[in-house]
């Protein structure tokens, strides 16, 4: 109480000189959880001195909804729409990855036609997500009509998900074995049309505006950049990884479904800073197209799922008429199908990265466990070293830069 | 491999590589479906994960993901960490993993990649694995100030607490779970394929019978009245009256009404049915009574 008393009225001693608060402190703000900027539910208790940064710590697990808890509670099949919300900004992207590490499990084969509907909805997907991050990012530093064009070209990619699954967002069109249902001739030639006229119009002349834009520049250019060492240590795949230098893209080196037989090329950068990141996602978006118009173009006819009758059901009209099917029908949408014992790691390349999915199969209908690798855990943990000295306003392009979606990181 | 699943460099000679690169710290390798497994010694795993990354042959450069898994029916070393490996160079993934136990830290992997920091947050929340050498271990995905670890099977799936925003409060409250309605878990597995569970239903048969619900008797239980079989002893020991049957003539044939005492019978007649009312009741009405 006397030091206290002593500070109100400024006496000083000469072991501590200095009178009240004079030493300037470094400040701790909240950045969220609740902000524009933040892309979802992030806290970021960041550090400042002045408007530097010093540190940063991410809160997350704001939008924890114990996703693989519940999966171990549902069938194989049940499982799977929980995939659409986890980045429900990508979701068909989301359930290739638990497609395939059942059709793993079940060394099940799949038709050709529904593999390559599956890289023909990938690439769309990939489209639609890069759609809203470069839109969002282009706006997190402050130029708002690029993110107006994007978000025109995502509507239209949702629209082509309506058509073909029935739901805009939360498809639960990938099923193990195949695809749900097959894509009508009139929807391919619509996307074809896309692909040639409105998407390259619209996404170039959007793009125009801000990759030459000095402003974007710099707010974007040699902000938060990372080294090819610290890419590797950090864990970081997907666009993060290639902007840093590393021609490293799952599609290429790890081929699953068709990629094998497409033509694309692997966008790298050069400085890993922000603004690489933002024109790896460019490019990908050309790449993208590239893929969709090799997919229409040979896409062959036949089956759309796998005649395996133990694992995907038979069709309705079909069940109305043999009673074997009938039987299939309802043992498959009751109890569903086992998957023998054993575990997998499977990894796709998500429009965010590598998305993984370790699935440990008991024997039974439901999986023991079903861990889920989010893109965005290496991403945002890597945010405190890679926003260190910058300044507080650099945070919303390095974050949009990092294009973060909590549905997957908090699962 | 027929399916589609991603498809990288073969593990042909890997496992051989691995014992060579680890030596005795590595209990068990395997190649299940394509995919190297190796468990390790739990105090093993830095410099067994060091090797896998810089042994030439191997260079396993990236963390991509550290999984745990809870194996109940293990016994004490119920926990697995489970590692996974990318290999940018050789195009290649393995995974790594140890047990343990709810009191055995296993050692931190930070100081090899930084990726790992978050990772082993995730498993000690999620499975209340100890890290020794982590510097940051708190929760991570779940609430500030949950309790318990939710991924463990013995965690209920609907959690102990629940929370909503109290409006005389007017802050968000914490309360015990009620479920409106119960959980119901639907057990699809066969009947014929070993699965016990209970229909709903089915469990009451195999409770005790409850008071009260008699058994119907079969057909050939069911005895006609005047059988000598079915005629009701009267207890013994239980008497209302004082007199004796000798001084009130009680169960005796009426004196003089017994058929031999009859004066104007004719022996060789049919005997007298004891209860008339009965054998009326038997014969058919004539038409005109019954309408």
């Amino acid at each position: 109480m006397a030091d206290y008393v002593d500070e109100l009225i400024g006496r000083t001693d000469a072991s501590d000189p200095t009178p009240g608060d004079t030493e300037i402190q470094n400040y701790t703000i909240n950045f969220g959880p609740q902000h524009p900027a933040a892309h979802g539910v992030l806290r970021l208790v960041m550090e400042l001195e002045g408007e530097i940064i010093e540190r940063i710590d991410p809160h997350v697990g704001l939008l924890h909804r114990g996703t693989e808890k519940l999966i171990e509670h549902k069938t194989y099949l049940q499982a799977l729409p929980y995939f659409d919300r986890l980045d429900y900004c990508s979701p068909m992207c989301m359930e290739h990855s638990y497609v395939l590490a059942v059709e793993k499990l079940l060394d099940l084969e799949v038709p050709l036609r529904a593999q390559y509907i599956r890289v023909l909805f990938a690439e769309i997907t990939r489209i639609m997500n890069h759609m809203l991050n470069l839109g969002s990012h282009v706006m997190d530093v402050g130029a708002m009509t690029p993110n107006l064009w994007f978000f025109e070209l995502r509507e239209d990619t949702m629209g082509f998900y309506e058509r073909a699954s029935g739901a805009r967002m939360h498809a639960a069109y990938l099923r193990p074995g195949g695809v749900h249902q097959d894509v009508p001739l009139r929807l391919l030639t619509d996307i074809g049309d896309w692909v040639d006229t409105r998407l390259p119009k619209l996404f170039e002349d959007a793009v125009s505006l801000v990759a030459d834009n000095r402003i974007f520049k710099q707010r974007n250019v040699d902000i938060a950049t990372v080294s090819r060492e610290d890419a590797i240590a950090w864990g970081f795949s997907g666009p993060m990884i290639r902007a840093a230098g590393i021609p490293w893209d799952l599609r290429k080196s790890q081929p699953y479904d068709v990629y094998d037989r497409m033509e694309f090329d692997v966008p790298v950068g050069t400085r890993g800073d922000c603004y690489d990141r933002f024109m790896v996602r460019v490019e990908e978006v050309r790449q993208s197209a590239r893929i969709i118009k090799q997919c229409l173009r040979d896409m062959p006819e036949g089956p759309i799922a796998s005649l395996d009758r133990k694992v995907v059901p038979p069709k309705r009209g079909e069940m109305k008429r043999s009673m074997e099917a009938l039987i299939h029908h309802f043992k498959l949408y009751t109890e569903g199908f086992h998957v023998p014992a054993g575990e997998v790691y499977v990894a796709t390349e998500s429009p965010k990265g590598e998305f993984g999915v370790y699935l440990v199969a008991d024997g039974s209908n439901k999986p023991y466990r079903c861990k889920i690798r989010p893109t965005a855990f290496s991403h945002l943990q890597a945010m405190d070293f890679m926003s260190k000295g910058h300044m507080l306003a650099d945070t919303t392009a390095i974050l949009g830069a990092m294009d973060i979606v909590f549905g997957e990181c908090d699962r | 491999m027929p399916t589609v699943a991603p498809r990288y460099a073969a593990n042909d000679g890997l496992i051989d590589a691995a014992r060579a690169a680890i030596g005795d710290a590595l209990i068990e390798a395997y190649d299940k479906v394509g995919e190297v497994s190796l468990t390790i010694e739990r105090d093993q795993i830095v410099p067994a994960l060091v090797a896998l990354r810089d042994t030439p042959g191997l260079e396993y450069q990236q963390l991509m993901e550290i999984a745990g898994v809870d194996y109940p029916a293990n016994g004490a070393e119920r926990f697995e960490v489970v590692y996974h490996l990318l290999s940018l160079t050789r195009n290649s993934r393995i995974r790594v993993r140890v047990r343990t136990d709810e009191a055995h830290a296993v050692p931190s992997v930070t100081g090899i990649w930084p990726v790992a920091g978050w990772l082993e947050r995730e498993v000690f929340d999620m499975y209340g694995v100890l890290f020794d050498g982590n510097p940051d271990l708190r929760r991570i995905l779940t609430d500030y100030g949950f309790r318990g670890h939710p991924q463990r099977k013995d965690f209920p799936l609907t959690g102990y607490v629940e929370l909503r925003y109290s409006e005389t409060d007017k802050r968000v409250v914490y309360e015990p779970v009620q479920l409106a309605q119960d959980y119901r878990t639907f057990e699809f597995q066969s009947p014929w394929e070993g699965a016990s569970y209970t229909l709903p239903g089915d469990e009451k048969a195999a409770l005790p019978q409850a008071k009260g619900a008699m058994t119907p008797v079969t057909a050939d239980q069911i005895k006609r009245a005047d059988t000598s079989e079915s005629k009701a002893q009267a207890p013994a020991g239980d008497k209302k009256v004082t007199d004796t049957p000798a001084d009130t003539g009680a169960g005796k044939p009426h004196p003089g009404n017994a058929p031999s005492e009859k004066p104007d019978r004719d022996p060789s007649a049919p005997p007298v049915q004891t209860t008339p009312a009965k054998e009326e009741r038997s014969d058919p009405l004539p038409p005109e009574e019954h309408k």
